[in-house]
């Protein structure tokens, strides 16, 4: 960036300030801390100068928005042509409370929808098994066939809202009952827009709903892939996610490095699948989250974009559309606190602010009481309010990456992709993510971290406002939602009702065609797809393929 | 513990009633109170089942194995406990135990026992822990015990060596199993399996062990046999478990059988006295006022003596009650008796 | 000789799989010297009752961020009585509602630790109530 000479004065006005001014303030009042540590650990400089950034090419390395290696954000003119997507994920009991309050952010300003499943659904499992039992409704919308799906998205214009559904182990079945919505109300597939999570390897690493092993799985995956490219152009077939293993202890650069391996081992699935890089890896979307240190966490989602488009052209040879890094960010919820809970609205400030400057494209906000329950809607208007004021109040979304060419942050930014690379390539060596995986690899450094950090606040090393430092003693008498119980019970005479209103002889067939298919090598998107038009319930059609495919055990990783 | 105390754990642990039969495999692992009793009380119920040793590198997979050993087992009517053995934290002492975590399904099963052991680490301690558990688990008439242990340290291998059947597993990739079967792991195994043989690297394995065994000095037991597994997909356990049967069944021929039992009896045996006796010579040498090592210094006595001194107080206060061989009708007591500690120096 | 060491059954309760806190809790216990049993995810209350008597655990600390914990603890503690077993500590933490915390410990949970506590707290309480 600079010539010789130029730094060669640097240097030396550094070494002057050192000597002078700077000794002679640490003599009288000295430093707080030994060491001054992001919050991942990586080291901090007192301060930063062109020579940390020395090595820095702006062509090379920062380019223009939109452009290789999109450094400085995917899009050209990134929130001066249209703001984030500002989508709240949302979804408890019964298919009709969450349309109300689908209903209800939308009316708010709420651009896009998030849909959050309830545990039976996202384990494949209907509502009136005995596994369910108590978990229904709990922490999402229960789902167990088309028409719940048909009621929890009544009344709104699927054409014309995109829908994001953190669903994974069963999301070829909750893609199947979206279009056959879609179809209902005149929509065909090319017409619906929106993100399916489907990130199966995430889930054996940190989140815990899957269902099927690995290569059943990653098949599942890749057939989504195919049936999308084709016919739902403007829908991304995946979510890769790092939010879960930041939120279960990684740092910021093993959030990047884990990603994106991840990510490899899709794309290396499809390709050896068959397609074509260029014809999927366009509709491949990412998902982090957004932690408390806000430069750092800048510095990360810069480093995920450029790391991602240079893996993409160095390994595939990808194009550039290929190459780009679009995310979703969630705000940390690992970092909400039980006590006072008004504190995590400023928290939540912090951190969607640290997406908005690392260029997210959509953004949820955490409501300040998540930490006790299911938020309110009290408090999921906070939060989506949040976001608005980050919007119109705060000025930053006037120019694009307005942190770029900060010394701290490129430098930043350098670090956590060298050490995202290096991650990836530990995760190479032993032989892609999912065996790095199964041999636990990825779950002990996350756990390590997870462990380091955890010493640091109890030997208060980190400071927890409220939780290790400014506590108060008054117990907060806090107003929270709950799931109404009997939402189990609903759910169960619906199933009934459904097992004797429909054809049950089609569905048997259905089912039948489902088990041959996955014990094939057809694509069985489409297959699916007839299985829930029968209106076979997500139990069901989930139990064909686990007949076929077996289930995970996951490894022991402690 | 009292006589009629005794007796109910042994009914518990006869009747396979979980909760006294854990609460006796504490007491044992603990080495607690009443410990030698019992198992002196049990001694006739045991030598039924027959002892698997499972070990393994970490993360080669020995869990999942033992779950789809004991799942098969169980399909054939058998009744199956296991002792899951992991490493205890030299620094803390505490352990974390996950084995089960491999098996949880099995948790419900009745016909199934499972118990966690932490190597704890004291002298020969997990060795006595673990003898003494196989004999609580045979004593509730389980057809199978297996003995799950990392194969990392030399305790452990001292365990599954005493097994009837020993199952050593080595898979693909873990970098060190080149070093194990050089190490000559390949010596305590009657059963070499590679496991995760649908890895890349599982043929190479294999064909080291044979070159290691082929070059391996002749034993009086029969060559190891080699074989692989894919546990998680379930493929070649059917094979594994009809190679243990078989392995039992021909040990029994041979007088292997009869080898092994006299092995581990004699590892009990000596477990047993090493621990009492460093027990009487730590009471004995700190006792307050000890001024042993005055007279030692002085020539008023030599080492030997003092051993021998040793020796006479454990006799008499250790073994007190205890019936040896030639005595007939005393009672059975507590092995190590009511301990009457003698304040007076005797050294 | 070796004393009666503390061991504790970590267990996750119902289908949720966050299992940050689970883990770095274990961790923790095994740091301070307990044995601790780890029994991974998607446990029913028959698993985890099971587990804890074969075990001869001191302590079960059950996980659960889902919000099913009204409908699962009652089950376990049941089962812990009719195991004869009811003598073990059961100990709680995860999302679980100030309102909610009464009730539970009304039917036998000895202490419920929402987020925010710090290990030593949980390990500090074990001691004093197993006393070792």
């Amino acid at each position: 960036m600079f010539d010789d000479k130029k730094m060669r004065e640097i240097e030396e006005c550094r070494k002057r300030w050192e000597d002078g001014p700077l000794a002679k303030t640490i003599n009288r009042f000295p430093e707080m801390k030994e060491e001054f540590k992001t919050l991942s650990g990586t080291p901090v400089d007192r301060t930063y100068t062109p020579e940390h950034i020395a090595d820095m090419d702006y062509a090379r390395d920062l380019g223009f928005p939109g452009e290789f290696p999109f450094t400085r954000g995917a899009q050209p003119t990134m929130y001066r042509g249209r703001l984030w997507t500002m989508r709240q994920y949302a979804g408890f009991g019964s298919a009709e409370e969450s349309n109300q309050r689908y209903k209800y952010l939308l009316e708010q300003g709420q651009t896009g929808l998030s849909v959050a499943f309830d545990l039976p659904t996202q384990i494949g499992y209907d509502s009136d098994e005995p596994i369910s039992a108590g978990e229904v409704g709990k922490v999402g919308v229960a789902i167990d066939s088309v028409r719940d799906v048909a009621t929890l998205f009544d009344d709104i214009p699927l054409d014309k809202v995109s829908t994001s559904m953190t669903i994974n182990a069963p999301a070829a079945i909750l893609l199947a009952m979206y279009i056959a919505v879609g179809e209902q109300g005149g929509h065909g597939p090319g017409a619906l827009s929106g993100t399916i999570q489907n990130d199966i390897l995430k889930e054996y690493v940190a989140r815990g709903t899957y269902i099927f092993p690995p290569e059943p799985s990653m098949r599942l995956i890749t057939d989504i892939f195919a049936y999308c490219s084709e016919k739902m152009p403007s829908f991304n077939t995946i979510s890769i996610s790092g939010y879960h293993m930041r939120e279960a202890g990684c740092t910021a650069a093993q959030e990047v490095g884990f990603t994106l391996a991840n990510a490899i081992a899709y794309v290396d699935a499809a390709v050896q699948a068959g397609l074509e890089v260029d014809a999927f890896a366009p509709r491949l979307s990412f998902f982090f989250a957004a932690q408390s240190d806000l430069l750092e966490e800048v510095a990360k989602f810069r480093a995920a974009r450029r790391l991602w488009a240079r893996i993409m052209r160095e390994r595939y040879g990808a194009s550039d559309k290929s190459a780009r890094l679009r995310f979703h960010t969630q705000t940390a919820g690992c970092t909400l606190t039980a006590q006072q809970p008004d504190n995590n609205i400023v928290r939540v400030t912090l951190q969607a602010l640290a997406a908005v400057l690392g260029g997210t494209q959509s953004l949820h906000t955490n409501s300040r009481d998540e930490a006790l329950a299911l938020p309110t809607e009290d408090s999921v208007r906070i939060a989506l309010r949040t976001q608005q004021i980050i919007a119109h109040e705060s000025g930053v979304a006037e120019t694009v990456d307005p942190l770029a060419g900060s010394f701290y942050v490129e430098r930043m930014t350098d670090q956590v992709e060298e050490a995202a690379r290096e991650y990836i390539r530990a995760v190479d060596e032993r032989g892609g993510a999912p065996a790095a995986i199964e041999d636990g690899y990825i779950q002990r450094q996350i756990q390590e971290s997870a462990y380091d950090h955890q010493k640091a606040v109890e030997s208060n090393e980190r400071v927890v406002v409220g939780v290790n430092r400014h506590r108060t003693e008054e117990k907060p008498d806090w107003e929270i939602l709950r799931v109404d119980p009997a939402i189990e019970q609903r759910q169960r005479e619906k199933l009934e009702k459904l097992r004797a209103t429909r054809d049950n002889a089609r569905v048997e067939t259905t089912l039948e065609d489902l088990s041959k298919a996955s014990a094939g090598e057809d694509n069985l998107m489409p297959v699916i797809l007839e299985a829930v038009r029968a209106e076979a319930t997500l139990g069901e059609i989930t139990g064909a393929m686990r007949s076929v495919f077996g289930e995970y055990t996951a490894p022991i990783v402690l | 513990m009292r006589t009629a105390e005794r007796d109910k754990m042994v009914e518990d642990i006869r009747a396979a009633r979980p909760a006294g039969l854990a609460r006796a495999i504490s007491l044992i692992e603990d080495e607690a109170e009443g410990a030698g009793g019992l198992l002196e009380a049990l001694h006739p119920h045991t030598g039924g089942a027959h002892v698997v040793g499972i070990t393994g590198p970490p993360g080669s997979g020995k869990s999942t194995l033992t779950d789809r050993i004991v799942k098969h087992l169980r399909a054939r009517g058998s009744t199956v406990g296991v002792i899951a053995v992991d490493p205890t934290s030299p620094f803390s002492g505490g352990a974390l135990l996950g084995d089960r975590t491999r098996m949880a399904d099995l948790a419900t099963d009745k016909g199934v026992f499972i118990r966690s052991m932490g190597t704890r680490g004291s002298l020969g301690g997990l060795s006595r822990a673990v003898y003494g558990t196989i004999k609580v688990l045979e004593a509730t008439e389980k057809d199978y015990v297996i003995v799950e242990t990392v194969g990392v340290g030399q305790s452990e291998v001292d365990i599954a060596r005493v097994a009837d059947t020993v199952v050593v597993v080595f898979v693909p990739g873990l970098g060190d199993d080149v070093q194990a079967i050089k190490a000559g792991i390949t010596e305590i195994g009657d059963l070499l399996v590679v496991n995760k043989a649908d890895l890349p690297g599982a043929s190479r394995i294999e064909s080291t062990l044979e070159s290691t065994l082929n070059l391996a000095p002749p034993r009086v037991e029969p060559a190891p046999k080699i074989l692989t597994t894919s546990a998680e997909r379930d493929e070649g356990v059917v094979d594994l478990i009809d190679m243990i049967v078989e392995h039992l069944a021909l040990a029994k021929t041979t007088g292997l059988l009869a080898c092994r039992r006299r092995m581990r009896a004699k590892a009990e045996i000596t477990a047993i006295l090493t621990r009492d006796i460093a027990k009487r010579t730590e009471i004995s040498l700190s006792e307050p006022g000890a001024d042993w090592y005055e007279r030692l210094q002085d020539g008023r006595t030599t080492p030997g003596a003092l051993a021998a001194t040793i020796w006479r107080k454990l006799v008499i206060e250790e073994y007190e009650g205890v019936e040896d061989e030639n005595s007939r009708e005393a009672s059975p007591g507590d092995r190590r008796g009511e301990h009457r500690r003698s304040h007076e120096d005797l050294l | 000789m070796s004393e009666g060491r503390i061991r504790v059954l970590i267990a996750k309760p119902g289908l949720d799989g966050h299992d940050r806190g689970a883990k770095v809790l274990a961790r923790a216990m095994r740091d301070a010297g307990f044995e601790v049993i780890y029994s991974g995810l998607r446990q029913t209350p028959e698993q985890i009752v099971s587990a804890a008597v074969q075990e001869d655990v001191d302590v079960i600390g059950l996980s659960i961020l889902s919000g099913a914990h009204n409908h699962l603890f009652p089950r376990i503690l049941e089962l812990l009585e009719e195991a004869d077993a009811e003598d073990i500590l059961v100990i709680a933490g995860g999302v679980i509602p100030e309102e909610d915390i009464a009730g539970l410990e009304d039917l036998g949970v000895s202490r419920v630790f929402t987020p925010g506590t710090s290990t030593s707290d949980a390990i500090d309480f074990i001691r004093e109530r197993i006393g070792a």
